[in-house]
Order: structure tokens, then sequence, then C-alpha cells
């Protein structure tokens, strides 16, 4: 199987209740959950949530299925609005704020099962990622005012530029939902990243790859934190992916954190081993 | 010979009123993903507008036609932020009831305001056709809005397919959760969407009036549900779909009359609409989407 080096950032304590990678300590974390919670029914589904994500740091979101994994990034994201709790994006609160207006503030996603606009072309899909940054009005738009062309060929540059990211740039007139599935999801990454989040969340971007793809996965993963300087955080099954490139690991069960630390402190948490292995018979 | 190409002529002429009222049901339901029973009554309110700009105030055409539009946009925006807007996480059903709702609604306002007597509704174009083509029905009316009905659908396919705010709408008919994910404002394109289909729907009421006059409360109503036979017929969500379909529509209604009936002609245009239903089930440019088990 091939392999993947990756030097990790040492982490360090951040300010109370959790840790970050050193680089990013003087920087304000981009994501900081307080308290977090959210009851569906009488169902808990997340309780006591909290997490301080850095700056530019790699997170791991994992845990049995059914943990509440999906729950969390809906809840970053706006999409359920939270029972308890805070959610800080760069220091801003982003209570009453709206899933469009989160993704404003920083926060982009991509979709456990993919979720692209299938009969747009991959080109156009982007482009809708880049829906707020390129503005023009509606009017300039109808009546094709210079404002207009200059901003239009700036949002196919842009596009073209975040596609050759994963050398997608050929692809570019190929309608989304006909493209194979690897490339589905690598456009997904890049149809987040045209929305300039500070915070991307990647919800199994491994998941129905080969071993070889999902090492090409962490390399990007790491490229596209390097490049865009920003902090990502995934949810992912592949252990191999998690311990590799994630240098903050945070593990719930049954909607609670059972153990938070970095790779090393992960797989040897006596809490995380019974979570996915049941527990050990007393001998 | 002259009585086919005469009652062709009306079918164009009618199936091109009944394609941009279709363009408008089918905006609506593209994005939307509702049926919006109410965009009927809407052209109604439209021709009224335009009839009191021109009667009351005796102002141009032009003028009138401006204003049932300004007043119908508006009118599209409130309906929806009033009426459906609460309703985006209900179920279809809720959605369709309160449309039939504001429809009800909308009808009986427009009685009380100008009254349940007819008002006869005189025509906004007035220019003259040559005899020629006089002899085969052709009037001012049924050219300006067969030109209308072209000049329209090919904006809005330009629209949907080239500028931001139609590019963003497509986003959002296909997968609403995605957009927004993706920074789309859902609300605000939706009230887009509605305030297009409502201007449609002014422009689709003064050429309908000005082609059969009498202007009445429920006017809009059976045009509205022939328009939307015509959006089901060319495949609902589909922008040349409801064009096609509404010339069809319009083109069968009037051969119908000329060679069949005039009293049976709506039931032979609704008898299509099931034969086409029941051969192809997503309309003519529809897609069919097998539900997914």
């Amino acid at each position: 199987m091939p392999k993947f080096e990756f030097e990790r950032g040492k982490m360090v304590p951040a300010p109370s209740h959790s840790i970050m990678p050193e680089r990013d300590i003087d920087s304000t974390p981009v994501l900081e959950a307080l308290h977090l919670g959210i009851d569906f029914g009488g169902l808990r589904a997340l309780d006591d949530f909290n997490i301080t994500v850095g700056k530019t740091e790699i997170c791991g979101l994992i845990g049995p299925n059914g943990a509440g994994k999906t729950t969390v990034f809906n809840l970053l994201t706006k999409v359920y609005a939270p029972t308890r709790g805070t959610i800080l994006l760069n220091g801003q609160d982003t209570s009453g704020k709206t899933v469009f207006q989160a993704n404003r503030m920083g926060i982009a996603r991509t979709f456990q099962n993919i979720r692209l606009f299938n009969t747009m072309t991959v080109e156009e899909n982007v482009k809708i990622g880049l829906h707020n940054t390129k503005a023009y009005s509606t009017a300039a738009g109808i009546l094709r005012l210079p404002s207009y062309w200059k901003r239009e060929a700036e949002a196919h540059e842009r596009a073209m530029e975040l596609l050759s990211i994963f050398d997608m740039q050929d692809l570019a007139a190929h309608q989304a939902g006909s493209l194979p599935y690897g490339a589905q999801r690598r456009l997904e990454i890049v149809r987040a990243l045209a929305t300039n989040p500070s915070l991307l969340l990647l919800d199994e971007p491994a998941a129905g790859m080969n071993p070889s793809e999902t090492v090409e996965l962490m390399e990007n993963i790491v490229k596209i934190r390097d490049t865009f300087n920003i902090a990502i955080m995934l949810i992912e099954h592949d252990m191999n992916l998690v311990m590799n490139i994630c240098e903050g690991i945070c593990v719930l069960n049954f909607g609670k954190i059972i153990a938070k630390g970095t790779p090393e402190q992960i797989q040897q948490n006596d809490a995380v081993i019974e979570a996915y292995l049941g527990k050990q018979k007393e001998a | 010979m002259t009585v086919f190409l005469q009652f062709l002529v009306n079918g164009l002429s009618m199936g091109s009123v009944y394609a941009i009222i279709a363009l408008g049901y089918t905006m609506v339901y593209g994005i939307a993903k509702m049926l919006n029973f109410a965009h009927g009554d809407v052209i109604m309110i439209g021709a009224y507008i335009s009839f009191c700009v021109t009667a009351y105030l005796g102002l141009p055409a032009v003028v009138s036609v401006l204003a049932a539009v300004a007043v119908c946009t508006v009118l599209g925006i409130l309906i929806e932020g009033l009426a459906y807007k609460p309703l985006r996480q209900a179920g279809p059903l809720a959605v369709l009831i309160t449309a039939i709702g504001v429809s009800y609604f909308l009808q009986n306002a427009a009685q009380l305001i100008w009254g349940a007597t007819p008002k006869n509704f005189t025509s906004i174009v007035t220019f003259e056709v040559p005899p020629a083509l006089a002899a085969y029905n052709v009037s001012a009316v049924s050219i300006v809005t067969v030109v209308a009905c072209l000049v329209i659908m090919a904006a809005l396919m330009w629209f949907t397919g080239k500028t931001k705010m139609g590019k963003a709408m497509r986003a959002v008919s296909e997968d609403k959760a995605a957009a927004q994910l993706m920074g789309i404002n859902v609300n605000r394109t939706i009230s887009m969407t509605f305030a297009i289909g409502s201007a449609l729907a002014a422009i689709a009421g003064v050429l309908l009036c000005s082609y059969s006059p009498v202007l009445q409360p429920t006017t809009g109503a059976m045009p509205g549900i022939k328009a939307f036979t015509a959006a089901v017929f060319g495949g609902i969500g589909s922008i040349p779909g409801a064009f096609v379909g509404g010339i069809l529509l319009g083109i069968i209604e009037a051969m119908a009359q000329a060679y069949i009936s005039t009293s049976l002609a709506n039931s032979i245009v609704f008898a299509v609409l099931i034969v086409v239903l029941l051969v192809k089930p997503a309309g003519l440019f529809g897609k069919y989407v097998p539900e997914k088990v």
C-alpha cells in the first residue's frame, strides 16, 4: 500500500478546553463551538459539544455511525438551529444567521452523498460558488454593462484557477452529472473553495475511494490547506487518512465528545477503543 | 383552406397567450417546486390595472401595460412573501391549498373593488393590418401577441442560461439546500422568480383582454387552468416546453372549434392532455425521473 508522509504541526493546549497547532495560537481560532447541543424531539442528538479549531488546522471528527458527526456539520453551517450553545466563526457569533449568511461568513462544505448541480457544466458549478464574490447587479447583467463583462471574465479566470488545483480545467465544459465519481467528489471540493471559506468542512471525502486515490486525496487536502491557508475539518471513517493528516481529532459517540487530542492520544484512548471495538470482557 | 388558415391564426394567437401564462407557471414550478394556482388571477389583476389606467386616467396604452407589470410584480412578491414563504418547510399539499386560497382571495378582492359586472376592455394595440392578412383573421393583437411571446421566451432562456441571477435560479431549482450552502440567498431567488412570473402574467392579462375584451373577476381562471395544462403538456419546469405546449394547446383548441364543435373544444383540449400524459408522463420536453426506491 502506498505510504503518505506528512509532517504534522506540534499541538499545544488552546485556551480552556482544547488544543490547536502551535502556529495558530496567536490568531483567532477559525471555529469555536461552546456547549453546543441540539435535541430532535426527545432525542438529545448532540450535547455539550466544545471544540476549538485553529486558523490553519486540519481537524478530524470521527465516531461510530449515528454518533452525530453530520449533525455537527449541519449545526456549524446553520442548516439546524442549535437548541443550546454558541458557534463562533472567526470570533463572530453566528446565532440567528441563515445558511447562506454563514457561508458568507466563511464556512463551506461538501456532502457525504455528492450534491452537485448535475445539469450544469463543471464551470457553472464553480461559478455558483463564486456567486457572492463576483458581484454585479442583475441590471448590469441584463444590460451587459462593462462591469458585467469584466466580472464575468474574472469569474471565468478564477473558476479555471480553482479547477486547476485538481487538474480539471479540461473538464470545464462537461456536464457535472456525467463526470466519473472521483471527479465529482473533487468538483464538490472546488465548488466549496470557490465560496472563499476560512473553514472547509469535508463530509467523508474518501468514501468510495481506493487506497491510492485516498493517498492522492490526502496530498490534496494538505495542498489546499497550504495554498489557501484555511482550516479544514473532516468527517472520515478511513483511519489511515484521519491518523495521517489530522492534527487534532475529536471523537463523538452518542452525541457526546468522548475524546479529544492528537492522533497519538486518540489511538491510545480507552474510551475510543471501547466505542469502536466494544468493551473488553474482564478476564 | 381559408377557414383552416383563419383558425390556425386564431390558434396561434390564443396559444401565444397560453404560452406566456405557461412560462410563468413553469418558472415558478421549476424553481420553487410549487404550483401557483393563483397565477391565473394575477393575470386578471393585471388586466384590471391596465383597464383602469386607460379608461379612468386616460393615459396611453404603453403606460397602462407598464403600470400593470409594476403592480403585478409587487403583487407576486407579496403573495410569495405572505402566503407561501411561511410554508417553505410544509408539505406540498399545504402550499397547494394555500395557492387555491390565494386564487379565491384575488377573485373576490377584484369583485369587491371593481364589481362583478364585466368591463369592456379596449384593445391596447390599434394599428392597421393589411387587408390581405386581415382576411385570414390576422389582427394587430395577434401579431403583437405572437411576437411578444417569442421575445419573452427567448429572453427567459437567455436570462436563466447566462445571467448570474438565472444561474442561481437553476441552482436553487436543482438543490435548494446545496445552493444555500454555496451562499445563495434562496428566499430572494424564489421571490425574484415570482416577480418575473407575475410580470409575465400582467403582460398576458393585457394581451388576453385585448383579444377577448370581456373583463370580470373570473377572467383569469380558465386561461390560467389551460396554461397550466399547456405547461404540463410541454413538460413542467421546461421553458421551451411551456412555449411549445402553449402554442400546441391553442392550435388544438382552435382546430377543435373549427372542425368538431365549439362547445366541445375545452373537453377536447383536456382529452388531448390526458392522452399525451399517458404516453409521455413527464410531458413533451420534461425529463422523466424515475423515483429512487
